[in-house]
């Protein structure tokens, strides 16, 4: 598995599932429909992206398109990257 | 049909049965890009209907709803009271605890839901019927159908039609009862300063499982406008996107909703078919009615006050809002409304009270309330009425404008929604480590009050914020989680040991 895709689902069992009886999400679980996160989580998820990988995120890249399941986060933070270099 | 009109009933679900005749091409609701028409709309209320009436639902059973905001949930809303039967709408974010709490509670014969929440669901103890939509053990979603395969429907409107659980100062949720009396009631008071129109786009990202979004949806289908369900209130740039591609009319938002789309640049949208907003569940910051009023000028602002026990209390009409912008109004229509001191003794206009109102719209009870304690609610001095001790604290002024100023227990609102310090401190409690937990509202920007909660553990036991935090998340709605926790030797006691709260922060 990928380093990213690792580093978020280790973020998100941290914080946001409860150990015994909570289902990790797949890969392409949407977040949102699996009440994994609520408004305030994805701006701690944010903040976590940010801190993790050293870049700010535009409030226009705030769309689940970028943000709301493992294969999202990788892949747009994958993209944030390789524009940085 | 003017807007002014208008009188819905004598059914809570018969306007919007009548525009699915009168309108049937019209779309009711857009949901995730998909467009769904009052015919359509019709089909799947029918579908729903036929396949509770055919498990042998009916008049008074109560069925659970726990659906994100959708077709599905709007659908089921409507089958359920055409049916006669009583509605209890659950939030997504409901959990196994709580679900577990209200079917037992309710005695519910049958739970509609979908795939995506089975954590919640699918590990109920008491079975009821399934219908869950998408791919489970359950029994399939049913399939839209022309034709309803049922008659009867609720006999008179003061039977039941609704029951929302709302978290209480004993810690466990309890019920509203909410006759159709009860929602016509509230709806044609709120309509007559409203006045929502048939040409109305509706954009609801409230969850449509509470009061203040139950009602849009109801007031939208019945009146005959177009609903659009968002579920996108994570992402405030795609929220006001959508707002602008389906150039929505009417907005109802609370504050923490209002605060994140305020941080963004409103006028790179095409807001401009906006004509009215609203706020309610908790005061808007003055500051925050003050920039609305200013990037969105040609938008009607009200402010308004409710609570689930009787929708509607109490708006601040659109002229008002520059001039007083921290009052909630004087009342709404066809209401009786006053302030009491802590001796039941009605105050005269200028006091500081809690506020009590008295109306049709008032909820007539409790479920399952143990008889003989009065509570919150009580018959009222006319057949129909109800009165309700709000639980809010309010100064009025010599014209009867009230300006809320506290509450007489310990709740508070986070992101808008309630917190009883209680019902977290016995959460908190559940863990083998923990001692005692008090729990309070700190303010918070984003949030408005954030729940901190602080925690005494048990001789060598160690356990981290996360943990706690985690637990709580589990086991309650996330806004009733603490943000923070801090661990500390003991806690402020009366001298008759009982925690006081107001000594911690």
């Amino acid at each position: 598995m990928s380093t990213i895709k690792a580093d978020v689902r280790r973020y998100i069992e941290e914080n946001f599932l409860l150990g015994a009886g909570a289902v990790s999400p797949s890969d392409d679980d949407s977040f949102l429909e699996h009440q994994v996160l609520d408004s305030t989580g994805f701006l701690e998820l944010v903040a976590h992206l940010e801190e993790t990988y050293g870049f700010k995120i535009g409030d226009d890249e705030m769309v689940p398109e970028n943000l709301d399941s493992l294969n999202a986060i990788e892949a747009f933070v994958q993209r944030k990257q390789q524009g940085a270099v | 049909m003017t807007a002014l009109a208008f009188l819905p009933g004598p059914f809570v679900h018969s306007a919007f049965d009548a525009r699915c005749l009168e309108v049937p091409d019209k779309t009711a609701v857009v949901a995730a890009d998909r467009e769904v028409s009052y015919r359509e709309l019709d089909e799947r209320v029918n579908g729903v209907a036929n396949a509770l009436h055919a498990a042998g639902i009916g008049p008074g059973d109560r069925v659970l709803l726990l659906l994100d905001s959708g077709v599905d949930f709007v659908a089921s809303l409507h089958a359920v009271w055409r049916l006669g039967a009583v509605v209890v709408p659950l939030g997504p974010q409901t959990k196994a605890a709580k679900l577990a709490h209200v079917l037992a509670d309710t005695g519910a014969r049958a739970l509609l839901t979908q795939a995506s929440l089975a954590p919640a669901w699918a590990g109920l103890s008491l079975a009821p019927l399934v219908w869950a939509q998408g791919d489970t053990a359950a029994q399939p979603w049913p399939q839209p159908a022309t034709t309803a395969r049922f008659s009867g429907g609720p006999g008179n409107a003061s039977e039941l039609a609704t029951l929302i659980y709302t978290s209480g100062t004993t810690g466990v949720p309890k019920g509203v009862m909410l006759s159709h009396a009860n929602m016509l009631a509230a709806w044609r008071a709120v309509q007559a300063y409203l006045q929502l129109a048939h040409d109305d786009v509706i954009g609801l990202a409230l969850p449509p499982s509470f009061s203040y979004g139950l009602y849009h949806v109801l007031m939208g289908l019945g009146i005959g406008a177009t609903l659009v369900l968002e579920n996108t209130a994570a992402f405030p740039m795609r929220l006001l996107q959508r707002l602008a591609a389906q150039r929505v009319t009417v907005f109802p938002g609370v504050p923490t909703l209002w605060a994140s789309l305020l941080a963004l640049d409103l006028s790179a949208h095409d807001l401009s078919a906006l004509r009215l907003i609203t706020n309610a569940a908790a005061a808007l910051p003055a500051a925050h009615t003050a920039q609305l009023r200013e990037r969105l000028p040609h938008a009607r602002l009200l402010l308004m006050y409710g609570l689930t026990e009787c929708m509607r209390a109490s708006y601040l009409p659109h002229e008002e809002v520059d001039a007083r912008p921290d009052s909630v109004g004087r009342g709404i229509p066809h209401q009786a409304h006053w302030l009491e001191d802590e001796h039941g003794q009605r105050l005269p206009q200028g006091s500081t009270g809690e506020l009590v109102v008295c109306g049709a719209h008032v909820s007539v009870g409790y479920w399952n309330a143990p008889a003989g304690q009065p509570g919150r609610l009580t018959p009222g001095p006319h057949p129909g009425e109800n009165t309700l001790h709000t639980g809010d604290l309010f100064r009025s002024d010599a014209d009867g404008w009230l300006y809320c100023v506290g509450r007489t227990d310990d709740m508070f609102k986070s992101r808008g929604e309630k917190v009883y310090p209680l019902e977290v401190e016995h959460a908190i409690c559940e863990l083998p480590g923990v001692r005692e937990a008090a729990v309070i509202g700190i303010p918070d920007e984003r949030l408005g009050l954030a729940v901190k909660a602080f925690v005494r553990l048990r001789e060598g036991a160690t356990l981290s914020e996360r943990e706690i935090i985690r637990h709580c998340l589990a086991r309650l709605e996330s806004w009733m989680a603490p943000k923070t926790v801090a661990f500390v030797d003991e806690l402020p006691l009366t001298e008759s040991g009982k925690l006081r709260r107001r000594d911690l922060a």
